[in-house]
């Protein structure tokens, strides 16, 4: 799967995280997390393993984490990953 | 056992991860109308992660889907169906058509999913003046429907009537919608009460659709469960006198008679059928146990 434009998902509210990916020519993630010296790499894990399961390869991702769930992670992952991937509606 | 069913909004996790320690009987994850129009994906993909991942215990996993004229119902079916709901709560429902087409959908997605054929129950949504008049047709739909719920908002708008305290204008609605329940023995659920605020108002308003012969309440806010289940729940009295009852007619059966005086009054089967609904319901509850308890010498 590649991305083919810009999208984004979740929001900043508490227990949530707001993704945003798109197109780029290698893979750049960014994370900011109030538990990012504790659980960053969790999360960055976390993220890695979904991004393999769409075989995504490039594109620029970045969170920011507002203490959610490894759960709401992966939600929100999987729904900004989709829309990213989809076409433009016109 | 279902006197509460809570609605949890499907795009907002942090009330997802609250429901799992809240005291409903059931939860009813919304991908419907709480979700706005360009998250019902989002809202999906959240809502099967948590039925997989977390644990809500004792509580009935439910999802209110979007109605099945919508683009979104088929896939909302299939994500969870595939992440294992219990039941589906199934707005707009006008009668058997939309519980059959439900069904149909439902097969074909436990069998993609390897999910046993069947296994998801359903609970029809009647919020317009066909639904309710449908109602019977409905509940005889399918052997997967395990409920008929009201929705007396969109049924006010649906009969052109402002939605009042006093529910004057879906009295016949609830009436009707029981007797469909009862006749085909599956939950008769009443519509939530809409002022978060008055948890008392609640109270009351549960306590007289019990007494119509409802069986449990949608809710919308976290601060009615207390009010639902006190309304829902069989009192100390109430088991005590079935217990009476049921020893009695025990007592009366033995000795060849139908019907025995208890407390001056004759009672008989129907009113121990009555006693054994109560002491069903109040088993299902934990309260024999308690009750039992009680009564042990020297407490």
């Amino acid at each position: 799967m590649k991305l083919l434009r810009k999208a984004r998902a979740g929001t900043l509210e508490s227990g949530d995280v707001f993704i945003t990916a798109e197109p780029a020519d290698r893979l750049e993630i960014s994370l900011e997390s109030p538990v990012k010296e504790q659980y960053g790499e969790v999360i960055l894990q976390t993220v890695h393993e979904i991004l393999r399961e769409f075989d995504i390869t490039s594109g620029r991702i970045d969170l920011t984490d507002r203490g959610a769930l490894n759960c709401t992670l992966e939600a929100r992952l999987t729904t900004v990953l989709r829309r990213a991937s989809q076409e433009e509606k016109t | 056992m279902r006197r509460s069913l809570l609605f949890i909004p499907g795009n907002r996790p942090n009330m997802i991860q609250n429901s799992e320690v809240l005291p409903a009987d059931a939860i009813i994850f919304d991908l419907e109308d709480s979700v706005p129009a360009g998250e019902k994906d989002a809202a999906r993909d959240l809502v099967a992660r948590a039925l997989r991942f977390l644990d809500f215990g004792p509580r009935e996993r439910m999802v209110r889907i979007n109605d099945l004229g919508s683009v979104e119902a088929k896939a909302d079916l299939r994500a969870m169906v595939a992440a294992g709901v219990q039941t589906i709560l199934l707005p707009k429902v006008g009668g058997a058509g939309t519980v059959k087409e439900a069904d149909s959908l439902l097969s074909r997605a436990e069998r993609e999913e390897g999910r046993q054929e069947g296994s998801t129950g359903l609970v029809a949504l009647l919020e317009t003046a066909l639904g309710i008049e449908h109602a019977l047709d409905a509940a005889l739909a399918s052997p997967r429907m395990t409920g008929l719920a009201l929705g007396g908002e969109d049924l006010s708008a649906d009969l052109g009537c402002p939605r009042t305290r006093e529910g004057w204008e879906i009295f016949y609605s609830r009436s009707r919608l029981v007797m469909a329940a009862k006749a085909t023995g599956i939950d008769a659920l009443d519509t939530p009460f809409t002022d978060v605020h008055d948890a008392e108002g609640c109270e009351q308003e549960a306590r007289f659709v019990k007494d119509l012969g409802f069986t449990g309440k949608l809710c919308i806010s976290p601060s009615h469960l207390k009010a639902i289940h006190r309304a829902f729940t069989p009192s100390r009295e109430e088991i005590l006198y079935a217990r009476e009852v049921a020893e009695a007619m025990e007592e009366g059966q033995r000795s060849g008679q139908g019907a025995v005086s208890l407390r001056g009054r004759m009672i008989d089967l129907p009113v121990l059928r009555q006693a054994q609904r109560i002491l069903a319901l109040a088993g299902a509850a934990g309260l024999l146990r308690d009750e039992e308890a009680d009564h042990e010498p020297g407490r």
